[in-house]
């Protein structure tokens, strides 16, 4: 577990409460997440993960509370602003979101095109992070002529080809089998000790949540229940935090 | 009682439906004229459904003219007036046929093509990735869209129109002996400019509406799979009455402006 008391967290959530009528999704919620750090964010589906991974990149507005992200809460940002912090943020879609019209080499170029001084060197940089995951050879190819597990490699090329500073993982094992899980979870690995990135994983896969994570939250009913080390978790009285682990 | 609550709780949803495309419309117009405009991936939307319509386009143009031109002939026969007919099939199909029947079956192609696309990637969280990568997919992919289709519409019309007259020269070149210069040159007589601009101006709002339309369903796609079949589906059906509605304002119009 990373030392909290002298650092400054890179993503500091603070209260955030998201609701949909009457329907609290989130109460409250906060949590930090440390430079180089692997944080794993577990929760029971429809416990508000999903919901504030989303208000966490901007795609849903919370109704209170504040996300800074290096230092700027992003709730108060412009458009602009928000697109440029974006670009310090990788982001693994659970089912990958792979853009089906256009090839690997173009799903990986096109977060570069905003950017012209990537795009004059964007083939050094697809091969590169293709050559991270192991997907040199599918350069060419669609989408639809990848396995579930070779789709996710494309997609996490994909997320970091920016050198994003937060790279965060929706789900990132759900619906893979064992073994590709186990290769996907390596390669989490070797891509935060290889870039040095802050990774939040949100899963429900407790071997992932062993294997990765520096820290753990659980969150339940809207807000941080509890944080702590795998092991500290593993081991905790509380009935709800079990329920997790059994 | 019951059927009462269900035409107010369906004339809301109407009424809703008919707001929120408003609303999508007003954006529509905010981001076409600000910065960055995505020339690249409008030419490849104008490219495909131009080319993809082509054919179809074509078919139904020649098969109009072709039938039409038949059905037509008998009638005037029996008043003598065989030869008015490259006058009464080039004016009916330029002015009104060619446009409404031409963008009736790009509704039912590109709209719902749009609508199924857009739809697929929302459900797929393709429009998220997007956004979450910097790219206005508001921009990259609805404006391209209705704008590609406001574009291409007249063009594949204007394609239609001629392949209908063809079809039309052939039968009376069959069945009347009319040369094709003589049927031709009859038809570009006929033809005044107060039928051709009319018929070209709406047919860039037949474009707006059918790309509008696909968009709009498309881009608020809900319910998965599911969602992604209404979404199509919805849009062939919105798209086609805007037409009939768009058409009626436009004969209205012409006929104070050009007197039809």
């Amino acid at each position: 577990m990373k030392n909290e008391n002298n650092i400054v967290p890179i993503l500091k959530i603070q209260n955030l409460k998201k609701s949909f009528g009457d329907n609290h999704v989130l109460n409250g919620f906060s949590m930090n997440l440390y430079e180089a750090e692997n944080l794993v964010l577990m929760g029971k589906s429809g416990s508000g993960k999903s919901v504030m991974i989303k208000c966490l990149v901007g795609l849903m507005q919370p109704d209170s509370g504040s996300i800074e992200i290096m230092g700027k809460d992003i709730t108060k940002l412009t458009q602009k602003e928000m697109n440029n912090i974006r670009t310090e943020i990788g982001f693994l879609f659970q089912g990958s979101a792979l853009y089906d019209s256009m090839t690997v080499r173009e799903n990986l170029e096109f977060p570069l095109r905003k950017f012209p001084e990537y795009v004059s060197k964007s083939e050094a940089l697809v091969i590169e992070a293709l050559e991270s995951v192991g997907l040199k050879s599918a350069i060419d190819l669609m989408p639809e002529e990848l396995s579930g597990g070779m789709k996710r490699r494309v997609a996490l090329a994909r997320a970091i080809i920016l050198r994003p500073k937060i790279i965060i993982y929706d789900e990132p094992t759900t619906g893979l089998d064992p073994i590709t899980a186990k290769e996907i979870i390596q390669l989490m690995k070797g891509i935060q000790l290889k870039f040095k990135t802050s990774s939040l994983i949100i899963t429900h896969d407790v071997d992932c949540a062993r294997v990765i994570s520096d820290r753990m939250i659980l969150l339940i009913d809207g807000i941080n229940y509890i944080e702590g080390t795998f092991k500290e978790l593993l081991n905790s009285k509380d009935k709800k935090v079990q329920e997790f682990f059994k | 009682m019951d059927i009462l609550l269900k035409i107010v709780e369906n004339t809301k949803i109407f009424l809703t439906e008919i707001g929120e495309l408003s609303l999508f419309a007003k954006r529509f117009f905010k981001e076409v004229f600000t910065r960055p405009f995505e020339f690249k991936e409008l030419l490849i939307q104008g490219y495909k459904m131009g080319n993809k319509s082509l054919l179809l386009v074509g078919v139904t143009g020649f098969i109009l003219g072709l039938v039409f031109t038949l059905q037509s002939r008998p009638t005037l026969m029996e008043f003598g007036a065989e030869s008015w007919m490259p006058s009464m099939v080039s004016i009916s199909i330029v002015r009104e046929l060619g446009p409404v029947i031409i963008a009736l079956i790009c509704a039912g192609k590109i709209s719902s093509g749009i609508g199924a696309e857009l739809g697929s990637m929302r459900v797929t969280e393709q429009i998220d990735a997007m956004e979450v990568s910097g790219t206005n997919p508001f921009k990259y992919l609805v404006v391209t869209r209705i704008l590609a289709a406001t574009l291409i519409l007249p063009l594949l019309i204007i394609f239609g129109d001629a392949i209908a007259l063809f079809g039309s020269a052939i039968v009376e070149n069959l069945k009347g002996d009319v040369s094709f210069q003589l049927y031709f040159n009859k038809v570009f007589n006929a033809l005044k400019f107060s039928d051709l601009i009319p018929a070209t101006l709406k047919s860039f709002f037949f474009g707006f509406a059918i790309g509008l339309v696909g968009c709009f369903k498309g881009y608020n796609c809900k319910k998965g799979t599911v969602g992604v079949g209404e979404a199509s589906n919805t849009a062939v059906v919105y798209a086609s009455m805007l037409l009939f509605i768009i058409d009626f304002i436009a004969v209205f119009i012409s006929d104070i402006f050009f007197e039809i």
